[in-house]
């Protein structure tokens, strides 16, 4: 395999309770790149991201990261080999302050000093939250705890990034925004696999895309292809 | 003796029973956050780290002798043995049962409950066993309250262990971890933390503090006994429900509540102490129908 390959699925199927959800895809990210995953609800896009991360156990086929087989590793194992997953919902850990939520972020990081540099980069990343920093962090409002989302992924200091939907349930200004802080992750570095319902915004941060449908890859391809082409548009990606 | 003495008197039993119930009811509190299961062989734990303090002590009385110092190391060593045994029972009883119904691991929790009080019962033979402290009988007078130094000294413990539990869950990673693993376990794998080692922590901890309020009980009041554990297991799970199920706070609060409630209602007038089961489990039943999250509890919020 090449080197710049940084995260590879074989042949990875998975069922989510008895309902198989993920049937046999493969799926390259590049480092440095942003690779996004559409599809329609059910498709088995949530499932690919869990598989990934080891929420779900795959039942077939490998995944591989940075060239290692990191199929079947408890989620904990995989976060700290640097996959950090940030889950549909975001997630937010009601109880804990935004700061605690932070902090826990970067629970694998063992240097004080370089978790306070990275909570202050969060914070000048993201300012509401340091005006926030000792609320509730469910008590956010939804563009805010997606930020805190992000924020607490990014303490973690991750390799690669799996965004799950991260725009659902905003505003649409705030859409834009999330977008722009994904653009931003990606230009300093940051390898992502994005998950997104909407498909034209997604395919516009997007070097790379698949289209799944019903568990299986229907479709591939550099992403200004996907989104230039109307048929594609029309058929898979909806309006 | 005054109304007023009185007053001071049952104060002064009410905040020691109170200690003893709050340190049982954080065990029940936090392994019900972290795994949400009612851990009914916890008052267990309490009467088998009674005996380990007991057995501890009977080895170390000769170097240290029966007071205070041989006592406190006791206690700390009895935490720890019972810490690890609470740690066993959760990976050999519980852990297999975590995916399996509700019901199921409640009933294995009732069976852990009458393992260790049979087992205890064979071991005794079903004898009192007299715990061996001489804690000596010295204490302050305050007026006509007397307080003794063993009261101090035992609320005093009692309080520095619930106060080393809240910075450690505030303000420590593994604390926080704890937190999130109690709110979304899901989120805490995907942050890293290695849930299972969560679990292990919370259970040594409960179970530790569990055993040293039984280790103090033998101090305190000289005896143990193999059935010594059920009816606290009882009145702590009944202060870690006032106080509201899965907080800290809300145990240390509710067994504090509890403690004094039996202290302050056995002097109602025709109300003999004999009443003072009926107290707690009556007020057990009115939190149960008028707020059933306890005082500081917060509803359980689901998830889409």
């Amino acid at each position: 395999m090449t080197s710049d390959v940084m995260l590879k699925l074989e042949g990875i199927a998975s069922a989510y309770g008895k309902i198989d959800a993920v049937k046999g895809i493969d799926l390259e990210v590049k480092r440095g790149q942003i690779v996004t995953l559409l599809g329609a609800n059910g498709a088995g896009k949530t499932t690919t991201l869990k598989t990934i991360s080891g929420l779900v156990r795959a039942k077939a086929g490998r995944v591989l990261f940075e060239g290692n087989d990191i199929t079947g590793m408890p989620a904990h194992q995989v976060a700290r080999a640097g996959v950090v997953h940030v889950p549909e919902g975001r997630h937010v850990l009601r109880g804990l302050s935004v700061r605690e939520n932070l902090e826990l972020g970067a629970f694998t990081v063992k240097d004080a000093t370089l978790r306070k540099d990275r909570l202050e980069q969060v914070f000048a990343q993201f300012p509401i939250l340091r005006t926030r920093a000792n609320s509730d962090g469910s008590l956010l409002s939804g563009g805010e705890q997606q930020m805190l989302a992000i924020g607490r992924a990014l303490m973690h200091g991750p390799k690669i990034l799996l965004l799950d939907e991260p725009s659902m349930g905003l505003a649409p200004k705030l859409v834009l925004e999330t977008m722009r802080i994904v653009k931003r992750l990606n230009e300093a570095g940051t390898t992502i696999l994005l998950v997104e319902q909407n498909a034209r915004l997604a395919l516009r941060l997007a070097h790379y895309g698949y289209v799944l449908e019903s568990g299986v890859i229907r479709l591939e391809g550099e992403a200004k292809k996907l989104s230039a082409d109307p048929s594609i548009v029309q058929a898979y990606l909806g309006s | 003796m005054s109304i007023f003495d009185i007053f001071t008197n049952q104060l002064l039993n009410g905040i020691v029973l109170g200690s003893f119930y709050a340190l049982v009811a954080l065990g029940y509190t936090m392994v019900f956050g972290v795994v949400k299961l009612l851990n009914f062989a916890h008052g267990e734990l309490y009467m088998v780290g009674g005996f380990a303090g007991f057995l501890v002590l009977s080895f170390l009385a000769p170097y240290l002798g029966p007071g205070w110092l041989g006592v406190a190391v006791s206690l700390v060593l009895a935490m720890i043995a019972v810490g690890f045994l609470g740690v066993v029972i959760e990976r050999v009883a519980y852990a297999p049962m975590l995916s399996a119904p509700r019901l199921s691991i409640l009933i294995t929790a009732l069976a852990v409950s009458l393992v260790l009080q049979n087992g205890m019962l064979t071991l005794t033979k079903g004898q009192y066993v007299p715990f061996g402290a001489a804690l000596g009988f010295g204490g302050v007078k305050l007026g006509n309250l007397f307080i003794s130094y063993n009261q101090m000294i035992l609320v005093g413990v009692a309080a520095a262990l619930m106060l080393a539990l809240e910075l450690f869950v505030s303000r420590t990673q593994y604390g926080r971890a704890m937190r999130a693993v109690s709110v979304d376990k899901d989120m805490a794998r995907l942050m890293g933390i290695n849930v299972n080692a969560v679990i292990a922590i919370t259970f040594f901890l409960g179970s530790a503090l569990a055993a040293a309020a039984g280790s103090m009980a033998g101090a305190y009041y000289g005896s143990l006994w193999y059935f010594m554990g059920f009816l606290i297991g009882l009145k702590a799970f009944t202060a870690a429900v006032i106080g509201g199920i899965g907080s800290i706070p809300g145990a240390m609060l509710g067994g504090l509540i509890l403690g004094l409630l039996e202290s302050f209602g056995t002097q109602l007038p025709g109300v003999g102490s004999e009443w003072k089961d009926v107290f707690s489990f009556s007020v057990l039943i009115l939190v149960l129908v008028f707020k059933p999250t306890g005082l500081l509890g917060k509803p359980e919020q689901e998830r889409m």
